[in-house]
């Protein structure tokens, strides 16, 4: 219980400003008992990558899935002072827009993004899929391994990483190069920056399973997932030689049937 | 303890009767915002619960179509979202910053499909006794139909009371109110402004109900007085370019001490409606924020513009007419009372929760049963800001109390111990401003610092 924080003058005073929001969706044939799933895409990164494979897998299984993009990214409407609060608003406000209490995945740092929200809506599960969760170690192992990409974002341009980083090999030049051209908005400098320094999210309500999802290879997300899945009292379950994106990856069916099997266990 | 008395003395009231035992369930009474939330967060602790709920469907006082409910066609909301929804489900951004009272409705049924609460509900059930059993840790519950039935009795690990507190009127006692020959209502009876419609009418009541009646007869009846028995602080919906709540929420984040954060209200009251006895308003008599503010702004407007009389106390009615304590006069066809509700609870003894002879209720935390510690009351504040992020936190309190009796009834029983020894103050921040009837009033921050503190004692006891 340590921690929690009932008085809340700054979210009751300052709630962030309302923006449309892109939600994409793919409905199970047939009754479905099972609950909602939320992909929420990370940083840089819109809805679309979760149409690619994923939303649809996930329909298939028979759960109706969902995917969003944060403020600023995708379709969604733009944010340029977008704070991490606001992307924690932009999740809770999706998630209890759905019918049923919500399963949330996130990717990358949406991860973070989702594990904060966790502390503001009771959902029924999550999945952080190669979370980011930030901090100082991490900007400066970002900086040694893509300094190209990384110094622009220290002063609040977008974090641009290279196809290398967030797909493996096996994906095809094409697909790669498609997937690169379809990136709009991005995350403000100023979320980038909290991205470095902020608070550990508080304590989840509800008391969700969690779930931590990567690749050891993944060279963005990959060394944290331990320490990330260890917070959260378990393992990392681990899907090798794939890259960040693990949702556009060529083997990109291996960590949802894996996820999907984890939320079909009973008491999950 | 238990053993000696538990079986017979249970059976004694109902022997003609079988008493179903429910086992570790909770019993919850209501399915308004309040007993809604119970249920969630009872669950989500892990408790089986019945709820039992007299209407046929949720949402309590904010379902118009139940014969109890407050609200009048145009009720909004005068607290804003962030102050006014459950802290872990948010009311949809595009909604307006003061939601119409069908929004909440709205907002209540989908908090109770989304969290799928509604299987443990159980409609047109009425809760008709709540009886302590064995060693006063037990309850046995009897229900029936709300139309009717053979009524029944079920036995549970606790109960926790939401049957709300806005819908028995209270009537104040006026002189002459009975040979008063025009018509008179309660605001509980009033539902449409077409009741106002070319009428003379006087609105007895300075809350936000009777702002809002008042308002709506200025705009709609022939001629309206408002009746109020002392100044109030009339705020506007908005002030430094937020709703007022939230500014008011700005200011004390940002730490101003309290007499700074009065000064700047004050001031920005000055230096736009001014001196409102110009308007015929007397002037506030106490501090702002020692009461709850009322939300006024637009009653203020109509004053300004002739279209609201404001007048003082109701003296006495005569046959046709009203005097009011300044000697002045006034010949209404339609008396609307907006004096308030006050709360009923007609299924338990009173000695239970604490009530004597003003009625209200004397609780632990202004929650708990001070005598039974597995009967609970949510809801039962009147909170300057919205209720439910404080019954929220209630709720969540008492789940994780009944948690305790149930891992460590012995660590449990010296808390209570402890609890029932402490005094128990007003969660107000003056405290003398809470005596004289208003006892149900809470500041927020003072309260939940208290459930906080609570919480964090009932962690350190896991
Ligand atoms: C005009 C008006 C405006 C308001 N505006 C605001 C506002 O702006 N913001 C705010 O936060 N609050 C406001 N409120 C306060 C409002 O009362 C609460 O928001 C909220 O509706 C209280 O919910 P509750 O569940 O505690 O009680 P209720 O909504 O009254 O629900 C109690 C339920 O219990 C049931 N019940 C009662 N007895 C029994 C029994 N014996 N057996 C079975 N069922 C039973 C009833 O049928 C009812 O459904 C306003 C109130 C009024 C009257």
């Amino acid at each position: 219980m340590t921690g929690i924080r009932l008085v809340r003058q700054r979210e009751w005073a300052f709630p962030p400003a309302p923006v449309r929001r892109e939600v994409l969706s793919a409905t199970p044939t047939g009754a479905a008992d099972a609950p909602p799933v939320l992909f929420v895409a990370g940083f840089g990164q819109g809805a679309w990558v979760f149409a690619e494979h994923w939303l649809e897998r996930t329909a298939e299984r028979g759960f109706p899935a969902y995917a969003m993009s944060l403020r600023g990214h995708g379709e969604s409407g733009p944010a340029a002072k977008a704070t991490l609060r606001a992307y924690v608003h932009d999740v809770t406000q999706v998630a209890a827009s759905l019918p049923r209490q919500a399963v949330l995945v996130g990717h990358g740092a949406s991860a973070l993004v989702v594990a904060m929200a966790l502390a503001r809506y009771p959902a029924r599960a999550a999945v952080l899929v190669a979370p980011v969760f930030g901090g100082v170690g991490a900007a400066f192992s970002a900086l040694g391994r893509a300094p190209l990409g990384t110094v622009p974002a220290l002063f609040g341009r977008p974090l641009r990483l290279r196809r290398g980083l967030l797909l493996s090999r096996e994906v095809p030049a094409a697909d790669a190069r498609r997937y690169a051209a379809r990136r709009r908005g991005g995350a403000s400098g100023r979320a980038q920056w909290q991205l470095v320094a902020h608070r550990a999210p508080e304590e989840p309500v509800g008391n969700p399973p969690v779930l931590v999802v990567g690749s050891p290879d993944d060279r963005i997300a990959g060394r944290a997932l331990a320490a990330v899945a260890h917070r959260y009292g378990g393992a990392p379950l681990l899907f090798p030689g794939m890259g960040h994106d693990l949702m556009l990856d060529a083997r990109w069916q291996e960590p949802i049937d894996a996820i999907l099997d984890w939320l079909d266990k009973p008491g999950q | 303890m238990t053993d000696e008395c538990a079986a017979p003395a249970a059976r004694a009231p109902h022997d003609s009767r079988e008493v179903y035992d429910r086992g570790e369930a909770v019993c919850v009474i209501g399915a308004g915002g309040s007993g809604l939330n119970a249920i969630k967060n009872l669950r989500e602790a892990g408790f089986s619960v019945d709820c039992y709920e007299r209407e046929t469907g949720v949402g309590g006082a904010w379902n118009w179509r139940h014969d109890r409910s407050p609200v009048y066609a145009s009720t909004h909301l005068v607290t804003s979202k962030p102050l006014t929804q459950f802290p872990d489900f948010p009311m949809p951004d595009d909604w307006p910053d003061y939601p119409h009272h069908s929004q909440l409705l709205t907002y209540l049924e989908r908090y109770a499909d989304h969290f799928g609460l509604r299987e443990h509900i159980w409609f047109g059930t009425e809760v008709a006794r709540v009886e302590p059993v064995g060693d006063g840790r037990r309850w046995d519950v009897t229900i029936r139909g709300s139309r009717g039935g053979e009524p029944r009795t079920l036995r549970y690990a606790a109960v926790v009371v939401a049957a709300g507190h806005n819908w028995s009127p209270r009537w104040p006692s006026i002189p002459g109110l009975e040979e008063f020959r025009g018509q008179v209502l309660h605001a509980s009876a009033y539902s449409d402004a077409a009741q106002l419609r070319g009428r003379r009418v006087l609105v007895v009541g300075g809350g936000d109900t009777g702002c809002d009646i008042a308002v709506e007869a200025a705009q709609q009846a022939a001629r309206c007085w408002h009746s109020t028995r002392r100044g109030y602080w009339y705020l506007p919906r908005y002030a430094l370019g937020r709703p007022t709540d939230q500014a008011g929420e700005a200011l004390r984040w940002l730490r101003l001490p309290l007499w700074l954060r009065r000064w700047l209200f004050a001031r920005l009251l000055a230096v736009t409606v001014g001196d409102v006895t110009r308007l015929g308003l007397p002037r506030p008599d106490h501090k702002l924020y020692d009461r709850r503010p009322v939300t006024g702004g637009q009653l203020v407007d109509h004053l300004g513009q002739g279209s609201v009389t404001a007048v003082r106390e109701v003296a006495r009615f005569t046959g046709d007419g009203v005097e009011f304590t300044d000697g002045a006069t006034a010949e209404p066809d339609l008396v609307v009372l907006a004096t308030g509700y006050r709360p009923v609870f007609e299924f338990t003894d009173p000695e239970l929760l604490g009530i004597d002879s003003d009625g209200c209720p004397r609780l632990r935390l202004q929650l708990f049963s001070r005598t039974h510690p597995t009967l609970a009351v949510a809801g039962l504040v009147q909170p300057a800001g919205g209720l439910f992020p404080i019954v929220h936190w209630q709720t969540v309190t008492i789940a994780r109390w009944l948690r305790l009796w149930g891992s460590d009834p012995q660590r449990a029983a010296a808390l209570w111990a402890r609890r029932r020894r402490g005094s128990e103050r007003p969660y107000t921040r003056n405290r003398r401003a809470a005596s004289g009837g208003r006892r149900l009033d809470v500041d927020h921050v003072v309260y939940l610092r208290a459930l906080q503190r609570s919480l964090e004692e009932l962690g350190a006891a896991r």
